[in-house]
């Protein structure tokens, strides 16, 4: 694996005394195996103990580092440096459209309570039963993927339509009610379509992809949209020929 | 300054589901330094244990088999009343969170899967791929969004408020504004994690640095059993990123730079599925004796031969890591790995119900004792701890708080509280010494995984003790860069460290103490486990000059002290 020195342009913003964010440059040595997180902890402990950014599990599994490096949002733990040595400075900015707590940190509590609206957890069917409910390994199926999000906020800062709508679930929300909505074991299902239906639901999905194309964890967000947009047409459809009838 | 009856500190699988108990009874919030899905207890693998029997090769498996096992596991340490209560009420709990949503995985009938795991003598462990963790930390949240239980993120706690015997709040740093808040509380739940940060090649996330811990420890909450460590066989090499017991467990092969399965000569029976401690001190061994990889610190593990198929399914997560950390794809290659810091067995010292010796303050999951992990914990039995004793400790704390006649008292230790924190952080940020405090972090590290590791021997440990004296003395001249406000991290990892400096001297000297071995802690100088001596929890109470160190007898119920063979 390549060594050698990095440079990292890094967006700095202290949102309580500048004006508007700017670009600092800090040359970092590399060495094999290092990631972006590592090099940022270089700036932090050798460099400048001013700079901010958030972390916890470093092995991709907790959703903390996600930032914009190399013109991709992307986790920074597990996103090796070697691959960016002689292209240039490697530029790493906030997510965006997310208020900047500090420099790389965003304040991810607009992103929660999009989540929170959505009726993120379960609605067990009842009774409940004396031990855990059957579910077949076909039945589960169709959520294995969407509950490996580990709601980093790439997808959901990256998607053009949450941008111009902040009231739009956008992809995150939207794949965390696929994941109810597609589990045999919950009983509200209307509540979470009526929930899809509504102004600021699946139909605002343009299907860019944009969400597909930075998920970390190589999750299909538009799809699960998509999927639920089915749903719901034919749960209206199906409304209207019954009361034909 | 904020009031809720009852404040939870930390956001992870212990801190939520003490929550999830106590706020629909009481007033309760959480305080947490990141949001809750971002907590260690995400990064745990391989499963949690309970005797469901849903393996058809586990039809005999019983709640008192799985005490058992935890017991010898443990060394004997355990106190065996609290392990009859976890394995007794493990089934009930996993059934609670499956019907809240955990996506377990599942057998052909459609129940939740288990998978074998170390010392444990019939599959019980479920899971969930290989990220169990992730999903039950996940459902937990959910479940507390479900309750409107109030989050207070970005928030470090920084001194615990005692009046008498008694909690009165804590006082918390909010790191987005750089100020302190006071948290008055009827009853407080320390439920931090574990403090692995104080090692190197740790497994642990970045923020497990134990500090609300560490800071009860300064306010005279006594820590049990600290000098157990345990280090987990199968680290990534480079980073000692986890790579699941799950993989041992699916039937994955340790193998040295002769090809052999070495664990023949250690545990000719359970093999690769001995207990953590056994296999760790196994690998340590042949890595000494120069069968590591290319005569490196590493050994491989082997999952080639469990096929695409299995692996994708079983082991998607651990894949996905070794492809990015290393660039070795399991499927084709062998796995570099070596043993890690994993865990804390010790931690703030409690009863059965999570109850420390000052009223109202109550401790779960990795940051607490009770002690049901003793001197080794067996792999899948932490996330049991921190749903079954985070459950209790949010009862009772809710009953405590509900038969307390008075409240809101203490407002003057309260304020008295935020003065001292306010002069320590002032006191830190005017220092003007020339130390570094992540080079003094750094060398911490390095002399805990070195002198205080999977072996141990006198003259190791007595240089461990004066190096953390000395590496005190440089944190004395050290000083913060950044004097700012907004998520200052050189603030945050100074005041870290002055805890975990604190901590790791407790371990030091407690391992020091212990003239024996058992479990996880293994001398070279005293081979055997001494129970006429030492059959003892260790207590060590905070002093100026050093840790204080008391014994405490261990509650054996039926499972008498016999040798300890796999």
């Amino acid at each position: 694996m390549a060594e050698g020195d990095i440079t990292l342009k890094v967006q700095r913003f202290d949102p309580t005394a500048d004006k508007l964010p700017y670009w600092q440059s800090f040359t970092v040595k590399t060495r094999p195996g290092m990631t972006v997180l590592d090099a940022l902890f270089e700036v932090l402990n050798h460099q400048d103990g001013t700079l901010s950014f958030r972390f916890c599990c470093r092995a991709g599994v907790c959703g903390s580092c996600a930032m914009i490096i190399g013109g991709k949002a992307r986790l920074a733990c597990e996103t090796q440096v070697a691959q960016f040595l002689g292209k240039g400075d490697l530029m790493l900015s906030p997510l965006p459209h997310q208020p900047v707590v500090k420099d790389l940190a965003v304040d991810y509590e607009h992103f929660f309570d999009r989540l929170k609206r959505v009726k993120p957890y379960l609605v067990g069917k009842e009774p409940y039963p004396e031990k855990e409910y059957i579910q077949s390994t076909k039945e589960r199926q169709p959520i294995n993927e969407p509950i490996d999000c580990i709601l980093c906020g790439s997808c959901t800062s990256s998607c053009t339509m949450a941008w111009t709508n902040s009231d739009y679930l956008g992809p995150a929300a939207l794949l965390k009610s696929y994941r109810f909505v597609a589990d045999t074991r919950d009983a509200v299902q209307d509540e979470r379509l009526d929930i899809m239906e509504s102004e600021s639901g699946v139909w605002r999905c343009h299907t860019q992809f944009n969400c597909v194309e930075v998920c970390p964890k190589k999750l299909n967000p538009t799809e699960a949209i998509q999927k639920m947009k089915i749903k719901a047409f034919k749960r209206k459809l199906l409304g209207r020929r019954k009361a034909k009838k | 300054m904020y009031y809720h009856k009852i404040l939870v500190i930390g956001g992870g699988l212990a801190g939520l589901r003490a929550a999830i108990e106590s706020a629909p009874k009481v007033d309760t919030a959480i305080i947490s330094q990141v949001h809750p899905v971002r907590s260690h207890s995400g990064a745990a693998q391989g499963g949690v244990n309970a005797s469901l029997a849903n393996n058809p090769a586990a039809k005999d498996d019983t709640w008192e088999k799985h005490a058992f096992d935890t017991v010898k596991g443990s060394d004997y340490l355990a106190d065996q009343d609290a392990v009859e209560f976890m394995t007794k009420e493990a089934g009930p709990c996993i059934y609670e969170i499956e019907h809240w949503g955990c996506p377990f995985s599942r057998t052909d009938e459609g129940k939740i899967a288990q998978r074998p795991f170390g010392g444990a003598g019939y599959p019980r462990t479920c899971y969930a791929a290989d990220k169990t963790g992730m999903y039950m930390l996940h459902t937990l949240w959910e479940r507390s969004v479900k309750l409107n239980v109030p989050l207070y993120e970005d928030r470090v706690m920084v001194d615990l408020v005692l009046e008498g015997d008694s909690v009165r709040g804590v006082i918390c740093l909010n790191m987005r504004t750089g100020e302190l808040e006071q948290f008055m509380a009827e009853a407080v739940i320390i439920a931090s994690g574990g403090s692995g940060q104080i090692y190197g090649r740790s497994t642990n996330s970045l923020i497990s640095t134990g500090s609300a811990q560490s800071t009860c420890y300064r306010r005279g909450v006594p820590l049990k059993d600290i000098e157990f460590i345990q280090f987990h066989p199968t680290s990534l090499f480079g980073t000692n990123i986890l790579m699941t017991e799950g993989a041992r467990g699916e039937g994955g092969y340790l193998v040295n730079n002769l090809g052999e399965r070495f664990m023949s000569k250690y545990a000719a029976k359970a093999m690769e599925l001995a207990p953590r401690d056994i296999v760790s001190r196994s690998i340590q061994t042949e890595i000494n004796e120069g069968r590591g990889i290319n005569g490196q610190d590493f050994v491989h593990l082997d999952l080639r031969h469990l096929g695409r198929e299995k692996i994708l399914e079983r082991l998607p997560g651990i894949r996905d890591l070794a492809i990015n950390f290393v660039d070795v794809d399991p499927i084709e290659k062998p796995v570099p790995i070596q043993p890690g810091q994993h865990y804390t067995m010790g931690g703030i010292d409690t009863d059965i119900d999570g109850a420390t010796k000052f009223k109202g303050l109550y401790a779960a999951g990795e940051c607490g004792c009770v002690s049901v992990h003793g001197a080794n914990r067996l792999g899948g039995n932490s996330l049991l701890d921190t749903v079954v004793f985070g459950k209790r400790s949010g009862r009772v704390a809710a009953e405590y708080v509900l038969s307390k006649k008075a409240s809101k008292e203490g407002e003057g230790a309260m304020n008295k509280c935020l003065k001292e924190s306010k002069e320590r952080i002032d006191g830190l940020l005017s220092r003007k010494g020339t130390e570094n405090h992540s080079d003094i972090r750094a060398d911490m590290k390095e002399t805990m995984i070195k002198k205080v590791g999977i072996f141990r021997n006198k003259s190791l440990m007595d240089e461990a003790v004066a190096e953390i004296k000395a590496l005190k003395a440089r944190y004395a001249n050290m000083s913060v860069q950044n004097k700012g406000k907004g998520y200052n991290l050189d603030l945050i990892r100074a005041i870290e460290l002055e805890g975990m400096l604190d901590v790791a001297e407790a371990i030091a000297v407690g391992a020091l103490k212990r003239e024996e071995s058992r479990g996880a802690h293994s001398r070279l100088d005293f081979k055997e486990r001494d129970d006429a001596k030492f059959l003892q929890h260790t207590i060590a109470t905070y002093s100026p000059k050093g840790p204080v160190i008391t014994y405490s007898p261990v509650k054996v119920t039926k499972y008498k002290p016999e040798a300890r063979r796999y």
